[in-house]
């Protein structure tokens, strides 16, 4: 038995890739994943050939995205096509590299929900509430807003500061859907979904890939560019209730509380030394939530902690440097880790965070996660 | 005129609480080993594994925690009662369920006592809504 503590700075990602974001309905989810593959490998300069771990999110068949790719790993996983598994499974991979089940681990998430059409809700996953017409993750996290309105004097103009900040980032980057920058005023006319949240609270719905590639350490100074190493992770999930989808009464907040701990002791470092929060943004009030639990600010104070654009590059707390869910791509948390690593090496250009030297990860879900990223 | 939107999946599990709310009665799954309650029922306690579980009828009374206004309609059947209201409330037994809150009234916080009323949809199926006492 090994300590999970031991894991800090043992596991490196070595190369990262993503497919263009937007609508591609020429490309099914196999197409788009080994764009992405194919982009990680020439990220970091593998032989392919030497991948023997595999873990795939919301792609059908691993075995066929094997035979696509043309890998027999020695290790494989499928997790379902939830957002919450990006955490997930990077957690996975970097325990199976630790004990020898594989040493270089490609971790494949497809997205194609634009092209199909996708609502996430209604008869899609019909749940015990749909006859009431509670449905959809939107309308979870808006019950969940209206209650932190209530419990803490929340406002909709404060929600409305993590839209706008993590879409000025996504005009910092070329690669983001939707970059034209937008106000408080425009957050607060945009038409209801499920009030208190309005249309830009809520995550796109496009298609795309991403691929992570992962070894230790000490292979991965093999490769290309420089190895981003995982200093820390923690864990938690909450399970009650689950009938009532992506909701939690506590807004999460123990268990993101549980999990940064985790990751904070397992890293060495606290909330201070973050220059960087990748934050998963399904939907604005996440974000709120994510800071809450993890000390960013007490509970229930994000709302005044996000005001006057402390979420923007050159604020307290930049968040969602490439536009998270919300604006750059709805990639489910993979891409928000691509971004740490891009941070930490520096690639990011016009929405570089200055002096980069430590970026989280956090997911506020059923399944919390939180990763701590370092440069190697 | 006939009703187009969702039913509930009625099972072996939750009969019991559908044949209840016809007759105007909220069931809530019970445990007799521990004294636990729920809804949804589950095949056993949460709490203490037991098995053999029975019902026992709520108050109908309870808290708003919280509710949203649903102005999209991701089943057809809800188009034409666009915006309505979703609540969740905290029954005085203390389960936490999802409902519907029939006042349209602005004046809505969180700790508002409601009660539970009953709306037969179809012949089959009643479903407890709840409105502000």
């Amino acid at each position: 038995m090994y300590d999970l503590n031991d894991l800090k700075n043992k596991i490196a990602v070595i190369g990262v890739g993503n497919t263009k974001y937007g609508n591609f309905p020429e490309l099914d989810d196999y197409g788009l994943a080994a764009h992405a593959f194919r982009n990680a490998v020439n990220d970091c300069g593998i032989d392919k050939n030497k991948i023997d771990g595999m873990l795939v999110s919301r792609i059908p068949y691993y075995a066929r995205m094997g035979e696509v790719l043309g890998i027999n790993p020695r290790w494989t996983i499928t997790l379902p096509g939830h957002g919450r598994m990006s955490g997930m499974g990077i957690i996975e991979a970097a325990n199976a590299i630790a004990t020898g089940q594989c040493d270089y681990a490609a971790l494949m998430y497809a997205n194609i929900g634009r092209s199909r059409r996708v609502n996430y809700g209604g008869d899609e996953s019909p749940g015990t509430w749909d006859p009431w017409g509670f449905t959809s993750p939107g309308a979870a996290h808006a019950m969940m807003f209206r209650r932190h309105m209530e419990l803490y004097g929340t406002t909709t103009r404060q929600l409305a500061e993590v839209s706008v900040a993590i879409r000025y980032h996504a005009g910092l980057n070329p690669d983001a859907v939707m970059r034209n920058p937008i106000s408080i005023e425009d957050h607060e006319s945009a038409r209801f979904i499920t009030a208190p949240l309005r249309l830009l609270d809520y995550c796109l719905i496009n298609d795309g890939a991403v691929c992570l590639i992962l070894t230790s350490k000490e292979r991965a100074r093999d490769f290309k560019k420089p190895p981003v190493l995982i200093s820390g992770f923690g864990a938690q999930d909450t399970y009650s209730p689950s009938s009532i989808a992506n909701f939690d009464l506590d807004f999460w907040y123990p268990a993101v509380r549980a999990a940064g701990k985790q990751a904070y002791e397992m890293a060495g470092v606290t909330h201070k030394d973050v220059d960087g929060l990748m934050c998963y943004d399904n939907f604005s009030p996440t974000v709120l939530f994510s800071l809450e639990g993890l000390g960013f600010c007490g509970q229930g104070e994000s709302g005044h902690f996000v005001e006057d654009g402390a979420l923007r590059l050159g604020g307290k707390l930049p968040v969602n440097t490439d536009g998270g869910h919300l604006s750059n791509s709805y990639m489910q948390g993979w891409a928000l880790n691509v971004e740490a690593v891009r941070q930490l090496r520096g690639e990011c250009g016009a929405r570089q965070i200055p002096d980069c030297e430590v970026v989280q990860y956090v997911q506020s879900t059923p399944c919390t996660r939180s990763i701590i990223y370092t440069r190697g | 005129m006939s009703y187009t939107k969702p039913l509930p999946r009625i099972d072996t599990l939750n009969q019991p609480f559908w044949a209840a709310a016809r007759d105007g009665k909220f069931l809530l799954q019970h445990c007799p080993a521990c004294g636990d309650t729920r809804f949804p029922p589950g095949p056993v306690c949460p709490k203490c594994l037991a098995g053999d579980q029975d019902w026992v009828e709520s108050s109908g009374k309870g808290t708003l925690e919280s509710w949203v206004e649903m102005h999209r309609a991701y089943w057809d059947g809800f188009k034409d009662n666009l915006p309505y209201r979703v609540c969740l409330v905290r029954l005085e037994e203390g389960p936490l369920i999802v409902s519907n809150l029939i006042d349209t009234t602005e004046n809505v916080r969180m700790g508002a006592p409601v009660k539970v009323m009953f709306d037969a949809v179809t012949e089959d199926v009643t479903l407890p809504k709840f409105t502000l006492v």
